[in-house]
C-alpha cells in the first residue's frame, strides 16, 4: 500500500482496536451476558471503521464512534431476539467509558472484570491463556493457534469449550473484593507471566511477550494499589529490555555478559526502575524484578551487584520456595561467594530430584565448574546439557561453551 | 444458581491438622442464609446396590458403581448467587480439607447463560 492516507487510516484503526476493543467486549458482555455477541459486535464495528474511515476519515473519537457501532449492532441482534427491556434500555444507553449504572457498588473497569473472568481458577490454564488473548487481547483464533503451537480448529473449540463453561458453571463476571481479591490476583499474573515467558522464550512468539506488557500495563493503570502488579510489569520491561541484544548475528542466544549493553532498552530499564521503587512490600514478583533490575543497572557483567541478587534470592527462596529458585540462588551465590559455595547450594537444590532432566541445572553445575578451573568436566558437562535442550538456539549455545572450553 | 455439592473423601487430607471448622457451625450457617436447601450423610458404599437393566434383564450387584478410593460421602443442596458463593461455601466445610468436594451446576441451567 503506497497511499499515505490510507495507511494512515489503518494505523488509526489499529490504535482504536488496541484501545477499544477490549472496553467494547467488557461493556457488551457485563450488559448483555453474551460473551459471543460481544465479540462479534466489537469485530463488525471495527470491520466497519476499515471500510468508512478511509472515505469518510477518522472520527474525532474513534473509540466512541466503534463502542456506538457495536453497541447498536448488539441491539439489533437482541431486538430480533426479543430480549428483555430492561437489557435493551442498559445498552442502549452504553457509551465508551461510561460511568456505571448507579447501582451503589464501587465503579469498576469493565476490562478488569473481563480480565478477572477469563482467569478466573475453575478455568484450565490453557482455557484461561487463551481466552485473556482472545477476549482482552483481540488477538485472532487463528494468531493465538500459530503461537500457542495448536491446530486452529483446536484453539476454536478450546475458546467456545471455555465460554459455555463460564456460563454453565457460574463463573461470575466481577472482580474479587476483599480476602477474595488477594487470593485470585496471583491467578491473574500467572497467566500474564505465562504469556510473557511463552513469548520471550527462545524458540517463543514475540508478539505474546508484547500483549502481556501491554495487559500489565493496563492491570498497572486499574490497579494502582497492588504493588506485585507494578512489580510484573517492571519484571516484564526489564526481561524485554534486552530483547535486540541477546542474540548474536547468527540468532545464537548470548549469555548477560556477552551482550552489548547500549543495545539494552535503557528508557524500559529506567521506568522499571522506577515502579520497583514503589512496589512494596516486596512480593516474589518484585523480588524477581529486584534481581532483572541488579542485571540491567550494572554497568559490565563485572560490575554486577552479585551480593544483593544473592540476597533478594534468600528471600525468594524463603517466600517462594521451588526447585528453580533453588538452582537460581546457587548460580547467584556461586558468583557472590564463589564457585565452591554454589556448587554446594545446587547439590542442595537438586536433592529432592526435581532438577533431574532440567538442562539448565546441568548447565549451571557446567559454568560453576569451570569457574573453578576444572575445564575438561565442565566441558563435558555442557554437552550433556545441550543433548537435553529442545530449543536448537539454546543446544548451539551450550555446545559453544563445550567447544571454548576444549579449545 | 443452583449446585448440587458432592462431598468426597480423598487419599490425601489436609496435613494442618489445626483449627478445622465444625459441620453443625456449617449446616447452621448455610441454612439461616438460605445458601443451603438440603443435605445428608450417605451409607459406606459396602451398603451400596448397583442395578442395571440390559435386554430386559434386571442386574443388581453389590457395591458402588466404580471401585475407586475416592467417594462421595454426603451431598448438600446449595442456592448461591454464583460459582464464586458456591466455593466460599465449600471451603468452609471441614470435608474440604478432609476430603475433596466437587460442585455440580443442574442441567437445566446449561440452557440459560448470563442470569
Amino acid at each position: 500500500m503506497t497511499d499515505p492516507s490510507a495507511a494512515a487510516t489503518g494505523d488509526a484503526v489499529a490504535a482504536a482496536c488496541a484501545d477499544s476493543y477490549a472496553r467494547i467486549v467488557a461493556a457488551l458482555i457485563r450488559v448483555t451476558g453474551d460473551w459471543t455477541l460481544a465479540e462479534d459486535c466489537a469485530q463488525e464495528a471495527l470491520a466497519l471503521a476499515l471500510e468508512r474511515w478511509p472515505g469518510d476519515g477518522v472520527p474525532a473519537n474513534p473509540g466512541g464512534w466503534l463502542m456506538t457501532v457495536a453497541r447498536n449492532r448488539a441491539l439489533d441482534v437482541l431486538r430480533r431476539a426479543s430480549v428483555e427491556r430492561r437489557k435493551l434500555a442498559e445498552l442502549a444507553l452504553l457509551r465508551l467509558a461510561g460511568p456505571e449504572p448507579a447501582t451503589g457498588e464501587e465503579i469498576v473497569d469493565d476490562r478488569l472484570r473481563l480480565v478477572f473472568t477469563c482467569c478466573h481458577p475453575a478455568l484450565s490454564l490453557d482455557a484461561r491463556v487463551a481466552l485473556t488473548l482472545r477476549v482482552v487481547c483481540g488477538v485472532p483464533t487463528a494468531d493465538i493457534a500459530r503461537a500457542l503451537l495448536v491446530s486452529e480448529a483446536t484453539m476454536t473449540r478450546r475458546l467456545t469449550r471455555a465460554k459455555t463453561r463460564i456460563a454453565t458453571a457460574g463463573i461470575p463476571y466481577r472482580v474479587p473484593t476483599g480476602p477474595m481479591l488477594a487470593e485470585r490476583l496471583p491467578g491473574v499474573l500467572a497467566v500474564l507471566y505465562l504469556l510473557f515467558t511463552r513469548g520471550y522464550d527462545a524458540d517463543g512468539e514475540p508478539a505474546l511477550a508484547d500483549e502481556a506488557i501491554r495487559l500489565a500495563r493496563l492491570l498497572v493503570r486499574l490497579m494502582p494499589d497492588q504493588p506485585e502488579v507494578a512489580a510484573l510489569l517492571a519484571l516484564f520491561l526489564l526481561q524485554h529490555s534486552r530483547r535486540d541484544a541477546r542474540r548474536d548475528a547468527d540468532g545464537n542466544l548470548l549469555t548477560l555478559d556477552r551482550q552489548d549493553r547500549s543495545r539494552w532498552d535503557h528508557a524500559a530499564i529506567a521506568e522499571a526502575v522506577d515502579l520497583l521503587a514503589r512496589a512494596r512490600p516486596a512480593g516474589p514478583y518484585a523480588l524477581q524484578a529486584r534481581i532483572a533490575a541488579c542485571h540491567a543497572t550494572a554497568a559490565s557483567a563485572a560490575a554486577t551487584d552479585w551480593p544483593a541478587i544473592a540476597r533478594a534470592y534468600d528471600e525468594l527462596a524463603r517466600i517462594q520456595p521451588s526447585p528453580v529458585i533453588g538452582l537460581n540462588r546457587a548460580v547467584a551465590h556461586g558468583f557472590a561467594h564463589g564457585p565452591a559455595a554454589g556448587l554446594a547450594l545446587l547439590a542442595e537444590a537438586r536433592a529432592g530430584g526435581a532438577l533431574d532432566g532440567y538442562p539448565p541445572a546441568v548447565a549451571a553445575e557446567a559454568e560453576l565448574t569451570a569457574r573453578r578451573g576444572d575445564r575438561e568436566r565442565a566441558a563435558a558437562l555442557f554437552r550433556r546439557a545441550a543433548a537435553m535442550c529442545r530449543a536448537e538456539s539454546e543446544r548451539r549455545a551450550l555446545l559453544d561453551r563445550a567447544a571454548d572450553l576444549s579449545s | 444458581m443452583k449446585y448440587m455439592m458432592f462431598v468426597c473423601s480423598d487419599t490425601e487430607p489436609d496435613t494442618d491438622r489445626e483449627n478445622w471448622p465444625d459441620i453443625e457451625a456449617w449446616v447452621a450457617e448455610n441454612d439461616a442464609r438460605g445458601r443451603r436447601l438440603t443435605g445428608d450423610v450417605l451409607a459406606e458404599t459396602s451398603a451400596a446396590t448397583t442395578v442395571r437393566v440390559r435386554n430386559g434383564e434386571l442386574l443388581v450387584s453389590d457395591g458402588p458403581f466404580t471401585e475407586t478410593k475416592e467417594v462421595i460421602v454426603g451431598f448438600d443442596l446449595l442456592e448461591c448467587a454464583d460459582l464464586d458463593e458456591a466455593i466460599e461455601v465449600a471451603r468452609t466445610h471441614p470435608m474440604a480439607r478432609a476430603g475433596r468436594i466437587e460442585l455440580r451446576p443442574f442441567a437445566d441451567l446449561a440452557d440459560q447463560p448470563g442470569d
